[in-house]
Formats: C-alpha cells, structure tokens, sequence
C-alpha cells in the first residue's frame, strides 16, 4: 500500500495567517517608531568607546566610602527580602487553590500580588520616596513589595502543586485547615519556597543598585553621582564591583539551590 | 484457619459501629452502586472485595466523609456522617483511622513528625505540627505509636528515604496515635510486596482485634480477605452481591466471584451474614 509523506508544515488557517502578517507588520513597525537607524549606531559606537576609554583605569581612591555604600545597599536589599518573604506566606496561602477560605479572598490576594508585581519597581520607588522620604526605608519598602509580587505567586502555585495525598490523610483525622497548611503543605513546598527566596534576593540586590537613581537609597546614588560630575572612572569602580556582588550572590545562591533541591 | 476463628471476642458486642441504608452513588451519570444496605458491628473486621470499578473505594470513603453520597444514610459511631460539616464531621473524622493504599505522609519529614501528626485528631496548634515543637508526652505516645509498628528505630529518619513497607507501617503508627475507634483501610497492602502486604494487614488486624475496634478495608487479595476478616462482602453489579463469613470463605471460590460477569454475580442469591459469633 502506498502512503503519501505527511506535509512538513499544517497550512495555516486564514486567521493564522492574517495574525501573522498583522505581528509581523507590527514588529517593523515597532522598529521604525523607535527611531533607531544606523545612524545612530555609527554615532554612539565612538562615544561608547570614548566613555569606556575614561573609565579605565577605575578610580580606587574613593573605595572604602563606595564599599561601605555597597554593604549599605545589601543589607537594604536584604531587610526588603525577608520583610517581603514574611508577608508573602500569608498572602500566598490566602491566593492558592484549594487553601484560600473563600474564592473572594482568594481573588483579593491574587489581586494584590498581581499589583505588587506588574507595576515597575522604580514606579514603586517613586511612591515610597514621596511617602517615606529619601534614603534607605523607601528602598525597602520597594524591595519589599516587589518581593511580595515575586515571591507570592510562587509560594502560592508551589503550594497548589504539593502532594494532595497528605493533605487529604490529615483531612481525614480531623486536622484543621492551619493544621493541614503547616504540616503538610508548607514541608512539601519549602524547597520551592526556598529556591524561589534566593532569586528574591538575587533579583533585590540587583534592584537595590537601581533605586539610588530615584533618591531610593543604596549605591545608586554613589553612581548617578559620579556619572553627573563626569567621573566616569569612579563609576567603573562602583559599577564593578556591584558586579562582583550581584556574581557573588548569584553563585551562592545557585549553590543553596543545589543543596536544597 | 482463620485469624477470625482463632479470636474468641468477636460478636460478643452486639451494637453497630457502622450503618448504611440505601446508599447510593453516580459518577456523572454512571451508577457505580445504589440500595446499599449494610450494618457493620461493633468490633467487627469486614473485608470489602469486589472488580474495579464497583464503588469498594467509594463506599469505603463515604464513611468519613472523604466521597459524597447521592442518597441514602451514612451512620457511624451514631453521627449521620453526611448530615455533618466543619467542625462537627472533624470530630467524627478524628475517631476514625484511615489507611490509604499510598501512605499519604509527608515526604520531607521524620517518621516521628508524621506520627504526631495523628495527634491533630485531639487538638490544634504548632505543638502538633512537627516533631521539634512538640510537648514530651506527645513526642513519646508518638514514640510508643512507632514501637507498636517496630520502627522506633527509624524515628528520626526523613520517611521519602524508607522502604514501602516501612512507610505504610508508618500511616499506620500515625493512625495509632490518633487512637481511633474504626480503622478503615483502603487497599492497605496493594502498593506492597507480598511479605510487606502480610505484615502490613496482620498489624492491622491485631491492632484491630487488640483494642476491640471495628476494622473495615478494601482488598484485592483473596487470601487477605479471609485470612483477616470475620465477614466478607462483595460488590458487584450496583449493589452487595455477596455477605458471608470469613470462615466460611475459600480464597479459590472468592477469585470466582471476580471471574463470574456483574450480571451473575449480582443475582446471586445473597448469603444472610448472622454474624462472627455464629462462625
């Protein structure tokens, strides 16, 4: 018997192809809205290299003021983390399926967490600086909540997909809702919780960099500081190592993860 | 010879730990059984056979409350179990052990934790939690819980790091220390080798027999059924197509009850069961 090959590829339905060509079109589009040309290129390469020419060698005098400003900038991302970690457990349980006491709740605290994380943290930055004030505090309030738009989700979407088994044997003694939530569900989330904590704290240190630039605390200031008075090699200083940091971080994090998981 | 027959103090406690009048359930609109009638005594070990699909799982469930019913009673310990909500049914439920065919603990922690979880059946609160913050006397009834099994020695060990067997007798010491009066048991030895399924239902039927408490499991093994039941019931065809005594059973004639089509077995005349004394 014979049997014809199979088409490579399905022939696109009408409305396939006409959101394609709509996509497409709204790409170069998107291009020629921007403004970038290769003009623009020809024009900021030599800047760019003029810029970095001035950076090096980086200006190391400063160093104990910027490392300072640089632990100062940690322990603000830090204090954000576990403030927001803290409050992101309740409103997590609150947001998951088949935990949360009632679909209202539950639709609130989803509600909430999508607030906290689809609004920029720099947005949020600008609400705390003119609430709180300049400095520090605003920085964490900013790390905080956007740790609870992080962290929240996931906690919740980790507790959804833990064992339903052990949770149905507690049910089935008569454990209460709490009881159920901290025996069962919690110890079978806390890898993910844990995991998901170490990108919080990833994602705040390198937030916490930034926030300085909108009077937010940390060594954002130091930087836009030394970008205005056109010390370009004191912010190679800075910029390296917040690079350093963010690496170092990185690398311990990953390493708990794998001890973890 | 029967675990039953070896046991003197069966049918000297004449009132009923479990009563089912005209039960019914659908899945959709598939009937998986109707018309259950059935009294359970108190003290009683009943083994519930039957093919796939014929509702043992959901009868057995419906006991506690676990599965819904579409109509008819559900009396345990003389609570009307679906008439039950909230706080009410949590009493009931925390006098009534369950044994799932998969363990159900909780992987990450020690077997000790788990124990004490069955102690969430008295009271509430981070005390009954985890090993770590709970009261000494909690720690050790759940110690005592885990003796009765012959794992106190694995007390502290993570039980995703135990054996099948092991984490069975674990549910199993975490029911203990709930301190139930009817054990149900669905399908307890099912996941298990066969030496671990022996050992898991002879526990479980000590454990029934030695405290006087009403045992009720699901069980595809023929052997089991006889060997630690006092009566046997068969579902079959919508509704109970065979209710006899455990001594009266051979394990070849049961395999047959499978064997036999729905419609054969369920007009089978039914075996009027007159209760383990008169075994």
């Amino acid at each position: 018997m014979n049997v014809s090959a199979p088409p490579r590829f399905e022939r696109p339905g009408a409305v396939g192809f006409t959101l394609f060509v709509a996509a497409a079109a709204f790409i170069i589009w998107s291009f020629q809205n921007s403004g970038l040309s290769l003009e623009h290129l020809e024009r900021g390469f030599p800047a760019i290299i003029r810029v970095l020419g001035r950076m090096f060698p980086p200006d190391i005098t400063d160093i104990d003021r910027i490392l300072w400003s640089l632990l100062t900038t940690f322990q603000m991302a830090i204090a954000g983390v576990v403030l927001g970690l803290i409050l992101s457990l309740p409103i997590a349980i609150l947001a998951a399926d088949g935990l949360s006491p009632h679909p209202v709740v539950k639709q609130a605290a989803r509600g909430l967490i999508a607030l906290f994380r689809t609004v920029p943290d720099l947005v949020w930055a600008l609400i705390f600086v003119i609430t709180v004030g300049l400095g520090s505090p605003a920085g964490i309030l900013t790390i905080m909540v956007d740790t609870i738009g992080f962290a929240g989700r996931f906690f919740a979407t980790a507790m959804e997909e833990t064992d339903k088994g052990s949770r149905e044997a507690l049910a089935s003694i008569g454990a209460t809702r709490s009881g159920i939530v901290f025996s069962s569900v919690i110890p079978d989330a806390m890898p993910s919780f844990i995991a998901t904590s170490l990108f919080c704290v990833e994602k705040a240190v390198r937030s916490s960099v930034v926030l300085g630039l909108v009077g937010a605390g940390g060594i954002g200031v130091e930087l836009k500081v030394a970008f205005d008075l056109f010390e370009y090699d004191v912010a190679a200083t800075i910029i390296i190592l917040i690079f350093i940091l963010v690496v170092c971080v990185e690398q311990a994090g990953e390493w708990m993860r794998r001890r973890v998981m | 010879m029967s675990a039953a027959q070896a046991n003197p103090a069966l049918g000297v406690v004449p009132s009923h730990a479990i009563r089912l009048a005209g039960v019914a359930k659908t899945f959709g609109d598939v009937p998986v059984f109707s018309g259950i009638d059935l009294t359970i005594n108190t003290g009683e070990a009943v083994a519930i056979i039957g093919s796939n699909g014929t509702g043992k799982s959901t009868l057995l469930r419906a006991l506690n409350g676990l599965n819904p019913i579409d109509a008819g009673s559900v009396e345990v310990l003389g609570a009307s179990v679906h008439a039950l909500k909230g706080d009410a049914l949590r009493r009931l439920r925390a006098r009534i052990g369950f044994v799932f065919q998969k363990h159900f603990l909780v992987s990450r922690l020690c077997a000790l934790s788990n124990v004490i979880h069955g102690m969430q059946a008295r009271r509430s609160g981070p005390q009954v939690w985890a090993q770590w913050c709970a009261p000494a006397a909690a720690r050790e009834e759940a110690l005592a819980c885990l003796q009765r099994v012959g794992l106190a020695d694995k007390a502290m060990q993570r039980v995703d790091s135990l054996s099948g067997g092991q984490s069975q007798r674990v549910a199993i010491a975490r029911m203990l220390m709930q301190r139930p009066e009817i054990i149900l048991a669905d399908e307890p030895a099912a996941s298990l080798d066969p030496r671990a399924g022996d050992e898991v239902m002879e526990l479980l039927f000590h454990l029934s027999r030695e405290a006087g408490r009403t045992l009720v499991f699901v069980s595809h093994d023929m052997e089991h059924a006889v060997r630690y039941s006092d009566r046997i019931i068969g579902l079959s065809g919508g509704g109970i197509a065979l209710d006899i005594s455990a001594t009266e059973a051979r394990p070849q004639e049961l395999t047959g009850f499978f064997a036999k089509p729905a419609a054969e077995t369920a007009d089978r005349p039914r075996a009027v069961y007159s209760g383990a004394a008169a075994a």
